[in-house]
């Protein structure tokens, strides 16, 4: 049983009695039910192998591409159930930046930031394409670093560049949500400070979900915290409260560092 | 890490026979490898020596000479005029189909096996691809003539012959793609799937240009690998004494034609000229899939 | 996920290509050969006569197998003492050192001389040496088409081995140099034994890589159609006669010939066959 003291009116999204396996009878999340607020940032921590990713990949349907894994319960997003649209619309509403930055390869700077828009074929005047470029960029506060090197390729940059660059071209769709996998762990303190920076600006416009395994990342920068251990949710409540008087005994260990 | 053991020569109580042993060993050693050498420089040396006389423009740009012509330009102690382009016209004209068949289904499968790793159907189609590779050519040959001569062409053709040469490329083009494509990092195709590309444009603008480099040097080694074979051809292309490219009539290629000039007393010296050409060519292949291959860098 | 499935569909079809091929390569040959085994009975393998005039027709494969076997294996001995010593050269002894790039680079080019220039070579190089030697008067036979066989499949016999070689760990060498062990010792106790299905797969492999070649054997081995009976004496393999006799092959003949490739086809896929598992099982 989940203790929450949450109530959120108009979730962005509604997770309700999620559980995922990978194998049979083997579940990486049991009965997760969860309602995710708009605007904000929502860490999701505990120990490794709690589950966290997994719930995290199951809420842009990353699991589509792997059909041994089994899920059942229902995610919705902005009150429509995410099983009934198709994934493509799904994964424009939901970006994700993923641990290790991830640039594509052999794309530019400026291609990679588009790469949704180009890879999906829609067609765009240049205009629009330069306009939206520009703006991922500003607001990942990396356009003045790159801005006369756009037709370079991504790889020359510095880890902490890259991953910001990765969260540009997740925000080029404007999405309602996005969801990050532990981006900072691959990072050094000051790219990670950055990163941290950067995420506390961008929740005025999206609503962010991090996984982080770093406890301290997430009481330094999240609104709401969910604990999760052994694939249950344990507790989810707002942060400084669940830090400061965790409700349940295992919250209260994983926090103090009995485990982890 | 691999490093290696540098080994230290200690004397020990026995005396140096166990030390004169290991001594005597690694001579033979490096003996042997010397003479496993020793064939590559030879051969190398006798194409160069005898071959590079004959070889001018002419030699790309003429057709082989009749025998007649050949006759004459021995008795009188000159070069044989003529050059081998109806032999480089075959060559690629056949290389070329060969490929275009060869090369898409080659991909294709190579990216259901790195779509299904480890399920018995892939592994078996892997197996397959493997026995396909031993199957030696002669056999392929007879293959594409019962299938293609006997059947499509109603002769000897272009188009057996690119048969053959494509189900001798198959199985080296797919391997080399599934390996490609496994050593593409997987966060890139998930990057591509978050940000709701469908899986077929994941393949073509994601997957096919990261792992470009790598599945070109499985398309050029499959070639090298086809250039040089002569048995096939013998049972398919049959040769021809002109340029063309037809796909239903019989055509030449560069080791056909090096057979029959070794079968044709008048023409024999043409043979070294060649076999330099045809192994330059093999060789600089090679050379470029190399470079190819070392260029590629991180992903 | 309409697209999706497509997809999926069009890779799972092309897969299915390479299976048709096969299963249509045995089907083809198999269909080939019934009319001289219907002829002939399964005696057509043991047979050594092969007579093509018409109204007399005879045809046997035995001296064909017999020369495919005794060449190949005659290779095999041939290039085992030359491809081993190359595979611990570069795989052992100097390991990593710029020496071994270099003979590991010429031994690949080994590998990429076509086949009909090796015949070339044997038969205007090494066959006048041999019978300068007087082995032989004329110099084609089994000894010589078996050396020329040997040179060709040293890089396939030596590749395997010597990345076997090079994957057995550094503790169990070091463990047996902190005993005592001199480089031959560990060289026989440790990294052999270690290594040892590999370095038979891959002379397995090389072998299979022998019974399959051609041009290079044609051009030597004097294509007398008798199972030979000495070192030097001339004879004919499956592939060989095949390429020869092919011309105008006709009715009973070219199902002989079909028959002869299809005991090819078998006999490489046996033996490809068990290197390869022996392979999987082992690494």
């Amino acid at each position: 049983m989940t203790i929450s003291n949450l109530n959120i009116k108009e979730p962005v999204l509604s997770i309700h009695d999620l559980s995922i396996a990978y194998e049979e009878d083997k579940y990486a999340v049991k009965d997760v039910s969860a309602d995710i607020k708009k605007d904000s940032i929502t860490a999701i921590m505990g120990p490794s192998g709690c589950g966290k990713s997994t719930l995290l990949r199951a809420l842009n349907r990353m699991h589509d591409l792997y059909p041994n894994i089994i899920t059942k319960g229902k995610i919705e997003l902005n009150g429509v159930d995410i099983a009934e649209m198709s994934n493509i619309n799904l994964r424009r509403k939901v970006g994700m930046v993923f641990q290790h930055p991830n640039p594509f390869p052999t794309m530019s700077i400026y291609d990679n930031v588009i790469a949704g828009y180009k890879l999906n074929g829609i067609r765009q005047s240049k205009t629009e394409r330069d306009e939206i470029v520009e703006k991922s960029l500003v607001d990942v506060s990396l356009w003045n670093e790159v801005k006369d090197s756009l037709q370079k390729k991504g790889t020359f940059l510095s880890g902490g560049q890259q991953q910001r660059l990765c969260i540009a071209r997740a925000l080029a769709f404007q999405p309602d949500v996005i969801l990050l996998d532990e981006p900072t762990s691959a990072l050094d303190p000051i790219a990670t400070a950055k990163i941290e920076e950067l995420l506390l600006e961008l929740k005025n416009k999206y609503s962010i979900v991090l996984v982080t395994h770093n406890m301290a990342q997430a009481a330094r920068i999240s609104n709401q915290s969910m604990f999760m251990y052994l694939g249950e949710l344990v507790e989810y409540g707002k942060t400084k409260a669940m830090f400061t008087n965790p409700s349940d005994k295992r919250t209260e260990e994983y926090l103090t560092g009995k485990f982890g | 890490m691999n490093l290696s053991l540098t080994y230290k020569f200690k004397d020990n109580n026995d005396g140096g026979y166990r030390a004169s042993k290991n001594k005597v060993f690694q001579g033979l050693v490096i003996f042997f490898a010397l003479i496993t050498i020793s064939p590559i420089i030879l051969i190398i040396y006798t194409l160069v020596v005898k071959g590079i006389g004959q070889i001018n423009l002419s030699f790309f740009t003429e057709i082989a000479p009749n025998t007649f012509d050949a006759m004459t330009a021995v008795n009188n102690g000159k070069i044989i005029p003529g050059g081998i382009l109806n032999g480089i016209a075959g060559t690629v004209f056949m290389v070329l189909m060969a490929s275009i068949i060869a090369i898409p289904v080659g991909i294709l499968i190579g990216l259901f096996l790195y779509e299904n790793p480890g399920k018995f159907y892939a592994n078996i189609v892997r197996d397959i691809a493997d026995i396909l590779q031993g199957v030696p050519s002669i056999v392929l040959g007879l293959i594409s003539y019962i299938w293609i001569v006997k059947n499509v062409t109603m002769g000897y053709s272009a188009l057996a012959g690119s048969v053959a040469l494509a189900i001798m490329m198959l199985p080296l083009i797919l391997r080399s793609t599934e390996e490609t494509l496994k050593m593409i990092p997987k966060s890139l195709k998930e990057a591509g799937a978050a940000l709701g590309v469908p899986y077929y444009k994941i393949i073509l603008r994601v997957l096919i240009p990261t792992g470009f480099s790598g599945l070109l040097t499985g398309i050029l080694l499959a070639i090298s690998r086809v250039v040089g074979e002569t048995a096939p051809l013998m049972l398919t292309a049959l040769g021809s004494s002109v340029v063309n490219f037809h796909i239903d009539k019989p055509t030449n290629a560069v080791p056909l034609l090096i057979w029959e000039f070794y079968n044709n007393p008048n023409m024999v010296n043409l043979i070294w000229s060649s076999s330099l050409f045809l192994m330059a060519f093999i060789l600089t292949l090679n050379l470029i899939s190399k470079r190819i291959a070392s260029k590629r860098g991180a992903f | 996920m309409n697209n999706e499935k497509i997809t999926k569909g069009i890779l799972f079809i092309a897969s299915l290509i390479i299976i048709l091929i096969s299963a249509g390569m045995v089907l083809s040959l198999v269909r080939g050969a019934i009319p001289v085994f219907k002829e002939f009975g399964l005696g057509f393998i043991v047979s050594d006569e092969w007579n093509p005039s018409e109204g007399r027709e005879v045809y046997g494969a035995l001296p064909f197998i017999a020369g495919t076997l005794i060449t190949s294996v005659l290779a095999l001995i041939i290039s085992l003492p030359l491809a081993f010593s190359t595979s611990l050269f570069i795989g052992e002894y100097y390991r990593n050192k710029p020496i071994s790039k270099i003979i590991g680079t010429m031994v690949d080019l080994l590998a990429g001389i076509p086949s009909i220039v090796y015949g070339l070579w044997g038969f205007y190089v090494l066959r006048p040496f041999i019978v300068q030697l007087g082995l032989s008067p004329q110099g084609f036979g089994i000894f010589t088409s078996g050396l020329i066989l040997a040179i060709m499949i040293i890089p396939y016999a030596t590749s395997i081995t010597t990345e076997i070689i090079q994957m057995v760990p550094n503790d169990l060498k070091e463990a047996a140099y902190s005993l005592g062990a001199t480089r031959l010792e560990v060289l026989f106790n440790v990294i052999i034994p270690s290594a040892r299905s590999g370095i038979v797969a891959s002379y397995i492999l090389a072998f299979g890589r022998a019974l399959g070649e051609t041009m290079a054997v044609t051009m030597l081995i004097g294509n007398s159609n008798n199972i030979p009976g000495g070192l030097f004496d001339t004879g004919n393999t499956m592939a060989s006669v095949i390429a020869n006799q092919f011309g105008e092959a006709d009715g009973l003949k070219l199902s002989a010939l079909i028959a002869i490739g299809l005991l090819l086809f078998v006999l490489t896929g046996i033996i490809n066959g068990a290197g390869k598992l022996i392979i999987k099982k082992f690494a």
